[in-house]
């Protein structure tokens, strides 16, 4: 039985006859110009004003777009990670004023008026690492780093709030950022010892 | 005495991930880049009829098409990148479209309309092994060896796929526990004899058990982007292993591997889902060569569940035989395994835990792979080992329970020493030391201490469990390559990859010890081809600690040795004059005279030939020769093949014990405390061996509990395609305050004492999760991975649906 009525050419003919049609090679260059110039599904480019890691940033962002997707292919801030795109994983998190957010469930329109930090303003402006930076780092917590920018932010956003958090609050309040490596004691362990606690 | 071996550094790219600065391969971008996304199969099993894609070929920014006949062919049960005429899975890929941004891409995609023809489809092997079962390739539904007689009679060796079918008594035998007398098997192998082995035993226990494969869930859904430059492929491509891919991927894009950059600096995980080139690469890289564009094509979480790979199941059976002191006397063993839409499945590695695991003085092992409409399967984490460990973990215990003895002494009696065996074929290993494992363990858990506590507490019980987990762990014959820079500087290039082990380092850090350099004085070059790397191991089975610290080890002893040579020429006397230390080569009788590194390497560039890398041993591998012939003349080359000798399988092992507390009235279950203490030799690396250790425990309370394919088996679609459904461990479904040792006895055929352990972390977990569980509900087996919640409340129920009959990918 067949699943569609829509047979117009075998897959043989089909194949030796249109793919990589000339009007095709001669389109394009490149994908930025491409997606200022066409969006498949996103509506109308604007432009807006965001303020990330204390910067103003003017880019043109259609209003179906996340801030996820303009962070990395639109700001370059490719620190934030995709790991799901459904919020499911945590690896994109940022802090929007100081709140832990999964930027893939984020639309861009719509943190206009906020302060967004990325990993990538995390580090002090003399590069400096944050302690919970430099607490990752003494206790080897990152494995394969995807999940790791994740991690940070939420840390952060916990010891804002909550300067010395015990062992299970932490893991309360970092429920939301899977390690798929499973290094979750040592992230924790670097709360511990970011807020003095072990050092 | 050690300097750093067994000490704690930090690798050069942690700091870059806690930044966020370190990149992976969708990270990176290039001029004129565009976009593929892939068509997707809806259906579990059909036959592409035809394809209409005229609609979106006239979209604007749609660059092309590719399908499998771009690509070479593949033959049946292999895991093509595009489907041809036959699709077997749902998500398998069709097609994949180019365009200059991927929006337009996946807008071109809606585009295409495709005809199938529905084609019948199976999603549990046992179903498809049944008279009359569907199978899941046309052509059958088991992959079988064959031999014909060639010419002169030399036989000609293949295999093909056939449909198999057990008679219905073998199919119903082995759904209600006893032996499937009258099935076919592909492989089968036995040593002693265990119709006597069992005639000795003072109790049989015999039960049936199943395990269900899932997805790696590689946080990185994997991405591959390629250019082409000057005749040469850029390949930015997400893999575990780095040198090991070399050849393999030029194969798929039909070149030269010396024209081959393959850039991969770190790895969002990989879990054994991507330890080689995986078909999907060649896409990237032919696509881009057609369109003479930078091309990216990185896939969606969903697709990852899809093409990522999975591990096999398995629906098995196991008769064993103990004697009254304890000594498995026979094991009787047969194993149905999943092998989704590709894969040998991994019965072999199974069976080989259970020979490691028990030492049985007789074995026996019949198993057979049978296809199924699900995602393709391949390495997972200790595929066979790992999940035999979770099921057979219970099933001991009874064994143990039925002559009266400790669980943990049973074990102990049982356990392999380093005259021991493991495999059908009872081959060596190097070394090993469980019982001082178990000791060790027993002592730090507290195992004594606590089966004298309380076990009821109002609706909860607590359970004791103790595991343990198996891996090969280490491989030999790989190059090593160092250079002594006209700086003073040792550079160790490793071809080792980067899923977040760090053994890339910590194996480097056996040419620093060896030469006795300080490691803020070495520097690692790896990550991409063109940094000229040595033929490595690829980064996967537990292998690259053993392997890598050889490899790194003799090629610093080749740079010792010239050193030395170089210092007799220049200052007298013969090269067993003189040694080194503090960056120097120096005579033994006068420390006064000698060369400093720096020295050493500015003249090895002027006497050039082996010193500098001009010339090289005639045995090391291609890759290694390319990446010498490019470093010569730069310093003092040192080189070398790892031919220490020595024989046997290097055994990375390791015991867990695991203490829980279900809850009956809602079958949840909590881990009180988990503790494990590896048998993998010297520990290289301290701190980073505590967080593969917690690492790999996550994975085994994963296996042991939560982790399942879920196939709707009325329709052949998948039902848990996402993360959240999957329900891989979070920090609220683990122990957080596990304790991890070590025995930390050095393996004598290794130069830094040391062996792997990744992949036996969560055996061992998974194992003693799986007995503390059945010691909670006073021996009750499930024999299940996992053994869910859903499990657990049924079987307090008096309900038996969620385990009876070796269901499998299915709720």
């Amino acid at each position: 039985m067949n699943d569609s009525v829509n047979l117009q050419l075998t897959r043989r003919r089909f194949i030796k006859g249109v793919i990589f049609s000339g009007a095709a090679a001669t389109s394009g260059a490149g994908a930025y110009l491409a997606a200022n110039a066409q969006s498949g599904n996103g509506g109308a480019e604007r432009l807006i004003s965001l303020t990330i890691n204390g910067r103003t940033r003017r880019v043109d962002v259609p209003p179906t777009e996340t801030l996820a997707n303009t962070l990395r292919y639109r700001l370059n801030l490719t620190g934030t990670k995709i790991g799901c795109n459904r919020g499911e994983c945590g690896a994109c998190t940022v802090l929007i004023d100081g709140v832990p957010n999964y930027a893939c469930s984020v639309l861009t329109h719509n943190i206009k008026a906020k302060d967004v930090i990325s990993i990538e303003g995390v580090k002090a402006a003399d590069g400096s690492l944050h302690p919970i930076q430099q607490a990752f780092i003494a206790e080897n917590a990152p494995q394969c780093g995807f999940c790791t920018p994740g991690q940070v932010m939420s840390a952060m956003a916990l010891l804002s709030n909550n300067p010395r958090p015990t062992k299970a609050e932490a893991a309360q309040a970092m429920s939301g950022n899977l390690c798929r490596c499973g290094a979750y004691e040592h992230y924790l362990n670097g709360v511990l010892r970011a807020s003095g606690q072990i050092a | 005495m050690s300097t750093h071996i067994g000490f704690d550094f930090t690798p050069p790219d942690v700091p870059g991930k806690v930044t966020g600065e370190i990149k992976y391969a969708e990270d990176y971008r290039r001029e004129g880049m565009v976009f593929a996304r892939l068509l997707t199969s809806p259906l579990p099993s059909g036959r592409v009829v035809g394809i209409d894609a005229s609609e979106a070929l006239r979209m604007d920014g749609v660059l092309g098409i590719f399908t499998a006949d771009d690509l070479p062919p593949v033959a049946p049960p292999g895991n093509p990148a595009l489907a041809s005429e036959y699709v077997t899975y749902v998500g398998q890929p069709i097609l994949a479209v180019a365009a200059i941004s991927e929006e337009i891409a996946e807008s071109a995609i809606e585009k295409i309309r495709i005809d199938f023809e529905r084609r019948p489809f199976v999603v549990d092997p046992i179903e498809s092994l049944s008279p009359g079962g569907a199978n899941a390739y046309p052509e059958g539904n088991v992959l079988v060896r064959t031999e014909e007689e060639g010419p002169e009679g030399a036989p000609i060796r293949g295999a093909e796929i056939r449909d198999v079918k057990w008679p219905r008594s073998a199919i119903d035998a082995l759904k209600s526990g006893k032996e499937p007398v009258g099935g076919e098997f592909t492989t089968e192998w036995a040593f002693g004899d265990v119709d006597a082995g069992f005639a000795e035993a003072a109790a049989i226990v015999e039960e049936p058990f199943v395990t269900i494969g899932y997805p790696h869930h590689s946080l990185e859904s994997r991405t591959c982007m390629a250019y082409w430059e000057n005749g040469k492929c850029f390949f930015h491509g997400s893999s575990q292993s780095q040198s090991a891919n070399d050849n393999g991927l030029a194969r798929m894009l039909n070149i030269d591997p010396a024209d081959l950059v393959f850039i991969n600096e770190a790895t969002g995980g990989g879990f054994g889902s991507k330890i080689g080139p995986y078909p999907f690469m060649a896409i990237s890289g032919n696509f881009a060569k057609v369109l003479n564009r930078p091309l990216q094509l990185r896939i969606t979480r969903e697709q990852e569940f899809y093409i990522g790979s999975a591990r096999s199941g398995m629906q098995g059976w196991i008769k064993m035989g103990v004697k009254a002191d304890g000594k498995v006397s026979a094991v009787d063993l047969v194993i149905v395994n999943d092998g989704g839409m590709t894969g040998g499945g991994s019965h072999n590695s199974s069976a080989q835990h259970v020979t490691v695991a028990y030492q049985p003085e007789n074995m026996r092992f019949r198993g057979i792979t049978v296809y199924t409409n699900t995602t393709p399967r391949g390495a997972q984490r200790g595929p066979g080992q790992n999940e035999m460990a979770a099921v057979l973990a219970p099933i001991a215990d009874k064994a143990a329970k039925a002559i009266g003895m400790d669980r943990v002494a049973f074990r102990r009696v049982n356990a392999i020493d380093s005259d021991g065996f493991q495999g059908g074929s009872q081959a060596p290993v190097t070394s090993a030391f469980v019982r001082e494992a178990l000791d060790q363990g027993m002592r730090t858990f507290g195992w004594n201490e606590k089966q004298a506590l309380a076990k009821q507490n109002g609706s909860k019980v607590r359970g004791l469990g103790v595991g343990i987990g198996f891996h090969g762990a280490g491989g030999r014959g790989y190059d090593g390559l160092v250079r002594i820079g006209t700086d003073g500087k040792l550079y160790i290039h490793s071809g080792v990859g980067n899923l977040g082990t760090y053994s890339y380092a910590g194996t480097c850090r056996a040419a620093a010890e060896a030469l006795q350099m300080p490691w803020d004085r070495c520097e690692i070059l790896r990550g991409r081809t063109d940094n000229n790397l040595p033929h490595s191991s690829g980064q996967g089975g537990s292998n690259t600690i053993f392997t890598h610290t050889r490899t790194n080890w003799v090629a610093a002893q080749d740079a010792i040795t010239k050193l030395k040579e170089i210092a007799a020429q220049d200052l007298g006397g013969n090269a067993n004059d003189y040694e080194i230390g503090d960056e120097r080569v120096f005579a033994s009788a006068d420390p006064s005279k000698g060369l400093s590194y720096a020295q050493a390497a500015a003249r090895a560039i002027e006497l050039g030939g082996k010193y500098s890398g001009q010339e090289y041993p005639d045995d090391i591998n291609p890759i290694t020769q390319r990446s010498v012939q490019a470093l010569a003349g730069s310093g003092l080359i040192g080189v070398a093949k790892d031919n220490i000798p020595g024989q046997g399988t290097p055994p990375g092992i390791l015991v867990g014990f695991c203490e829980i507390e279900l809850d009956k009235d809602t079958g949840k279950v909590e881990i009180l405390d988990y503790t494990a203490v590896a048998d993998c030799g010297t520990v290289v690396h301290p701190k980073n061996f505590d967080n593969a250790m917690r690492g790999g425990a996550v994975w085994g309370f994963g296996m042991a509990g939560l982790e399942r394919h879920v196939y709707d088996p009325q329709n052949g679609l998948p039902a848990n395609t996402g993360i959240y459904q999957s329900k891989p461990p979070t920090y609220l479904d683990v122990n957080v305050n596990t304790k991890m040792g070590a025995v930390n006895i050095p393996d004598p055929q290794n130069p830094t004492g040391g062996r792997g352990i990744g992949e036996p972390t969560q055996g061992a977990a998974a194992a003693a999760y799986a007995s503390a569980i059945s010691d909670a509900l006073d021996g009750h087996l499930f024999n299940t991975a996992p053994t869910t919640t859903d499990m657990i409340i049924n079987h307090l129920a008096g309900n038996d649906y969620s385990t009876k009959s070796l269901k499998t990918n299915t709720f």
